[in-house]
């Protein structure tokens, strides 16, 4: 047979973590990423400090904010070396860790379901539509009704917005799956449950992994606006807290630890995927992806 | 069991597609008799509905009428006994080789996993892929998938392997090797095969019998009788017998086809197009 295939070893996990730190280290991605890092930082520095433009005059520039947040006695009371800091993000983690445990929860089966099911999704598939077009914001003062506390209307937030999308992407997730494999299995002597655990879940599993990564995303960024509006804690509650007391350069320390927990966040997300799904991982390899 | 009596039987079989707008009938009054021990190969001209014969015989659809009988049995819904292996590969992306071939057995568990692995492992040997079974499907290449995808529908020994033209896609060379390993394979189990293609050559090279469908709605046209020995190789197309198979079934093809052609007034187009090509590549 002309058949040419790939190396046959089945690394382990860790050398498999080396090979791909070394092939970062050696490629170009790596160094042309922190190029446009330090080219973003050097504008920011130019139009906000070295030759600052009349728009950007007020807006804190790098150095003064980097000087706060590397600061071990902070002007305002919020660096890397104060426990305050830290206190906030971990109350933001944690909400944004909740509200993503109960998306994916209550979104992923909700999703199987429409995607197994027609007559379901001919049920349920207009109320997700007519709900999903309704901002989050919108449903700040219904989440203040509803919940007594401070904090379960902020969770309520921002699971509501990746709910939406984890439910989206799994029934897409479910319809893609080539019928084929379904008959297939059923060939093989599959009863419909057999069917629901080996094909339609791992079959929608990819979706469900890119919805995952796009529902990290729009949890943080709701969890933020709902911090804005109630909450006592968090980076979103400390922006607009920064902002009334007039401590500007907190504020951009609170956005780039956004930033920095965001990118970390969904980059976790890609990790356990790419775990998870083998199979998919090393197809896209050989694609060179 | 009479083993002269065949194994499966389609009776005047039908089966159409309703919507709002149209009736479509895809079947007709099909019957057509599967000899047990025996190769069957259904050609017929494209679009006839030889994939829809293969959903019915294999479950996955009803006919509207008719019966299809399975050992004088009716065929209810999907089952083990009638294996299809598809057009293009459906091995699951996300089960390795070994995982895919066990899939079937592991899940029904009709025999201890000590039996399944054995067997798996004896019939990776047999179809070249025991260094790959760690593999996942998307690692191989098309040949290699086609044969992990005969070796999971050969370990649940169906009564009936239902092939739905399998080697499709595959670059001619790999298509022949598939062939001649195919072939082999058949000579050597002599599993009951029903197999879906719509080329000739390849059609009399592996029949025992070969059934010509009409075009659409589909019929049995004729069934020719392949009275050439085994074992094959492909060099038995050059003999004068094998040719002239060929030419009785492209007769009948030719003629089906062109009502395809006439039916939905397009003869004209047909050879103003095809003409234009010659041009071209003139």
């Amino acid at each position: 047979m002309p058949d040419i295939s790939p190396s046959l070893s089945n690394p382990s996990l860790l050398s498999r973590f080396w090979f791909h730190t070394r092939r970062n280290i050696s490629n170009p991605h790596l160094y042309l990423g922190l190029l446009g890092i330090a080219c973003f930082g050097f504008l920011y520095y130019l139009f906000t400090e070295g030759w600052p433009l009349p728009r950007f005059e007020k807006l804190p520039g790098p150095v003064a904010v980097f000087t706060e947040w590397f600061s071990p006695d902070p002007m305002w009371g919020i660096s890397i070396y104060s426990e305050e800091y830290y206190q906030h993000i971990w109350a933001s983690v944690r909400r944004v860790g909740i509200a993503l445990l109960i998306a994916t929860g209550l979104g992923v089966p909700l999703g199987l379901l429409m995607g197994w099911s027609k007559v379901f999704k001919d049920y349920s598939f207009p109320v997700l539509e007519l709900l999903r077009p309704i901002p989050v914001l919108a449903w700040v003062p219904l989440a203040i009704l509803m919940f007594n506390d401070t904090e379960t209307p902020v969770i309520f937030l921002a699971t509501l917005a990746s709910f939406y999308i984890t439910v989206l992407n799994t029934m897409l997730g479910v319809e893609s799956i080539n019928p084929n494999f379904i008959r297939a299995a059923a060939c093989l002597g599959s009863k419909p449950h057999h069917l629901f655990l080996h094909v339609i879940l791992p079959g929608a599993l990819p979706f469900i992994f890119t919805g995952l990564q796009i529902s990290v995303g729009i949890s943080w960024f709701s969890l933020v606006a709902a911090e804005m509006v109630s909450g006592q804690y968090g980076l979103g509650y400390l922006i607009l807290n920064s902002y009334t007391s007039v401590t500007y350069e907190t504020i951009v320390i609170i956005m780039m630890t956004l930033g920095l927990v965001g990118y970390a966040s969904s980059a976790l997300v890609r990790f356990v995927g790419r775990q998870l799904m083998q199979w998919q991982a090393r197809a896209l390899a050989l694609e060179n992806r | 069991m009479q083993d002269t009596k065949a194994l499966l039987q389609l009776q005047a079989v039908s089966r159409c597609y309703q919507s709002a707008w149209a009736k479509d009938t895809i079947i007709e009054n099909l019957s057509l008799d599967i000899a047990p021990n025996k190769m069957t190969v259904v050609i017929g001209p494209s679009g006839c509905g030889k994939s829809t014969l293969i959903n019915l015989i294999a479950g996955f659809e009803k006919p509207d009428s008719g019966e299809i009988l399975l050992e004088g049995k009716p065929v209810k819904g999907p089952s083990h006994e009638r294996m299809v292996v598809f057009q293009e590969s459906a091995l699951m992306p996300w089960l390795n080789v070994y995982e895919n071939i066990i899939f079937g057995p592991k899940l029904r568990k009709e025999r201890s996993m000590a039996e399944i692995k054995a067997e798996a492992e004896a019939l990776l040997e047999k179809v070249g892929l025991s260094v790959f079974a760690q593999q996942y499907p998307r690692q191989l290449s098309g040949g290699m998938q086609r044969r992990a995808e005969l070796a999971r529908a050969l370990i649940n020994s169906p009564q009936l392997m239902l092939m739905d033209e399998p080697f499709r896609g595959l670059d001619a060379l790999s298509h022949e090797l598939m062939q001649d390993f195919f072939l082999k394979l058949f000579e050597e189990t002599r599993n009951t095969c029903l197999f879906v293609t719509s080329e000739v050559d390849e059609a009399i090279l592996l029949a025992d019998q070969l059934a010509i469908l009409s075009n659409r709605p589909a019929q049995v046209r004729a069934v020719l009788d392949i009275d050439l020995p085994r074992p094959r190789t492909q060099e038995i197309l050059n003999s004068p017998e094998a040719y002239a198979y060929k030419r009785q079934a492209l007769e009948l093809l030719y003629e089906e086809a062109l009502k395809n052609f006439q039916r939905e007034g397009k003869p004209d187009d047909f050879l103003e197009a095809y003409s234009q090509q010659e041009g071209r590549h003139s």
